[in-house]
């Protein structure tokens, strides 16, 4: 069924736009990640669509991440692409600084990306240049901060007992709790 | 008097439109959904939806959980069939974990997934029969949907938001009640359903009003991001059940049912037939069900039996650290989709190895392809618009998580 494999797709994706890829790897769950930056992002999303061999032409979702440890590349963003011929999943990942949260929207290619990229600006600030109607969908308009990042804690800041460094936690969650 | 001069008004609006608001809380909208419509008569010239009135920041609240305090969180999505929910969940954190069920957990499972989409199904076609004013079928089938409950309410003790199995398996084995209701469900049920299809499925009002309402075409449909019956009504045959096999559905032969117009009769049909195949599944599954555990051997994230809970040491710690989370988990991204009774409902997390996610995002296949709902009532009469939304089977839980 998938006679497409991560490394022919890594190399065809080389071959064709090697200057748009920042870096690539496979994920825990078998599928490939390509890192890009914003400036090639709606061409190399074009590729991937438009080429017949790769031919990824099911925008899956898409979904942004908050590190806020990560300087200068606070805010990532996740395209899961799908291609139903083949059978193969890609994630094209793209990291942007929390204070110039741009990136270009993929309205022109998927509509159904409209609904999507409106829901990341909702919740993470991610502002999508190009989207036809960037407002608020699932909170209310009047609210002033985006509540998905990590900044904003779900639960009194006072309460120690679910404080993860008891819990084994790997990493610096003090910053979420702080 | 006031009346008179009201009448005089509606008069001056002739070449003019009117806007109407649908919702959010209408009768008719089997939710809380608002459109703004502009309508020109009774035709609608553009809709507005408004969507979010019962968002419950399902992600943000994940990121505060413990993985298996994740499942009830996931039954609130599409209520309708919760099981399949929790399921898609612990599938995810099992691919996380890499957790390898036993063949009787797994088929457990797919009775219970198939049971859930046929109560999903059963209240989306027959309300389709209310919004085209036959009330009697909905009445009928809802007396089965009961029934799919009570199976549900003998597995995991609830009826709607069901929280049913655990991370590793199911919660219980099937008990002799569960046995005696599904062979029960099983030989009673079908007659019934195919009562139900032939009040409608040839019933020549019923055709009037569903064919050639609300279509769209295969192309728009992907475009637009649509995922199970309903693009699949529109002629394109992808179902997760058989691109990314899980739970061992690949042991079973069943076929996927699609239409071709993509309009409300189309969307109708394609449901009733994914119900007979349901069936189909839960008997093959149900008469093969292998000997052997329901869940797997993983006391890391399977909470042990309660009686040696309280009377062996180990089973107590394993207790105390899978309730408070305090197992360690792979870090890494996962992907997991599910065919849910929508589509594609799709688990996104991300761990760093705390004991609750990162980051979990749904793919939730309503709220993708209700972008698509102005575009498929202009110009169409007020009430296909009601019908065409009540075919889409638009869960207000999974559009707004």
């Amino acid at each position: 069924m998938s006679s497409l494999t991560n490394e022919l797709v890594h190399a065809r994706i080389m071959q064709h736009a090697a200057e748009m890829v920042l870096g690539s790897e496979t994920a825990y769950d078998g599928i490939l990640i390509v890192e890009t930056a914003r400036e090639s992002l709606i061409g190399l999303l074009t590729l991937l669509k438009e080429d017949k061999d790769l031919n990824y032409h099911f925008l899956t979702t898409l979904n942004a991440i908050h590190y806020p440890d990560q300087t200068g590349r606070e805010l990532g963003l996740t395209y899961h692409l799908h291609n139903w011929m083949d059978n193969r999943r890609i994630r094209v990942r793209v990291w942007i600084p929390v204070a110039d949260p741009h990136i270009p929207s993929l309205t022109g290619l998927w509509p159904s990306a409209n609904w999507m990229e409106r829901q990341e600006y909702d919740f993470f600030g991610v502002i999508f240049t190009g989207h036809p109607d960037l407002r608020r969908i699932l909170n209310v308009d009047d609210m002033d901060v985006f509540p998905m990042r990590k900044e904003f804690k779900l639960e009194d800041g006072t309460r120690t007992d679910k404080d993860d460094r008891f819990f084994g936690r790997e990493g610096n969650y003090q910053q979420r709790l702080d | 008097m006031q009346v008179q001069s009201y009448f005089s008004q509606l008069d001056n609006f002739e070449g003019e439109l009117a806007t109407l608001n649908l919702g959010p809380t209408h009768p008719a909208t089997h939710g809380i959904f608002q459109n703004v419509l502009k309508m020109d008569g009774e035709k609608i010239v553009s809709a507005e939806p408004t969507i979010g009135y019962i968002h419950r920041a399902f992600e943000k609240l994940a990121e505060r959980r413990p993985f298996n305090q994740v499942t009830p969180i996931t039954d609130r999505l599409n209520y309708c069939s919760s099981p399949i929910n929790n399921m898609g969940w612990h599938m995810t954190v099992e691919k996380l974990a890499k957790i390898e069920l036993p063949k009787r957990a797994q088929y457990m499972r797919i009775i219970i997934m198939e049971l859930s989409r046929i109560a999903d199904h059963l209240v989306c076609n027959s309300v389709i029969g209310v919004d085209t004013g036959a009330l009697t079928g909905f009445t009928y089938v809802f007396q089965e949907r009961e029934r799919i409950y009570d199976l549900f309410e003998e597995v995991c003790g609830t009826r709607l938001t069901t929280n049913i199995g655990r991370i590793g398996g199911m919660e219980r084995d099937f008990s002799p009640r569960f046995h005696r209701l599904l062979k029960d469900f099983l030989k009673t049920f079908p007659p019934k359903f195919e009562e139900f299809g032939s009040l409608l499925e040839r019933n020549r009002i019923f055709m009037d009003r569903c064919i050639g309402a609300g279509p769209i075409t295969a192309d728009k449909a992907l475009s637009y991001g649509f995922t199970g019956p309903n693009l699949r009504a529109a002629g394109v045959d992808y179902d997760v059940r058989v691109m990314e096999p899980y739970s061992s559905y690949n042991d079973f032969d069943f076929t996927i049912p699609v239409g071709e117009n993509g309009d409300t009769y189309d969307r109708f049909m394609v449901r009733q037939e994914e119900i007979r195949q349901s069936l189909k599944l839960i008997n093959d599954a149900y008469n093969n069900l292998p000997e052997g555990a329901y869940h797997a051997d993983v006391p890391d994230y399977y909470l042990p039996d309660k009686p040696d809970v309280y009377t062996k040491m180990e089973a107590l710690i394993y207790h105390f650290k899978v309730v408070m989370g305090e197992v360690p988990i792979p870090k890494g991204e996962v992907y997991h989709a599910v065919e849910g009774g929508n589509g594609e409902l799709g688990f996104y997390l991300t761990s760093d190895g705390g004991r609750t996610p990162y980051r979990l995002h749904f793919r939730r296949p309503c709220f993708i392809f209700y972008q698509a709902y102005p575009e498929m009532i202009k110009g169409a009469m007020l009430s296909d618009a009601i019908l065409t939304m009540s075919s889409m089977n638009v869960i207000a839980g999974e559009l707004d998580a």
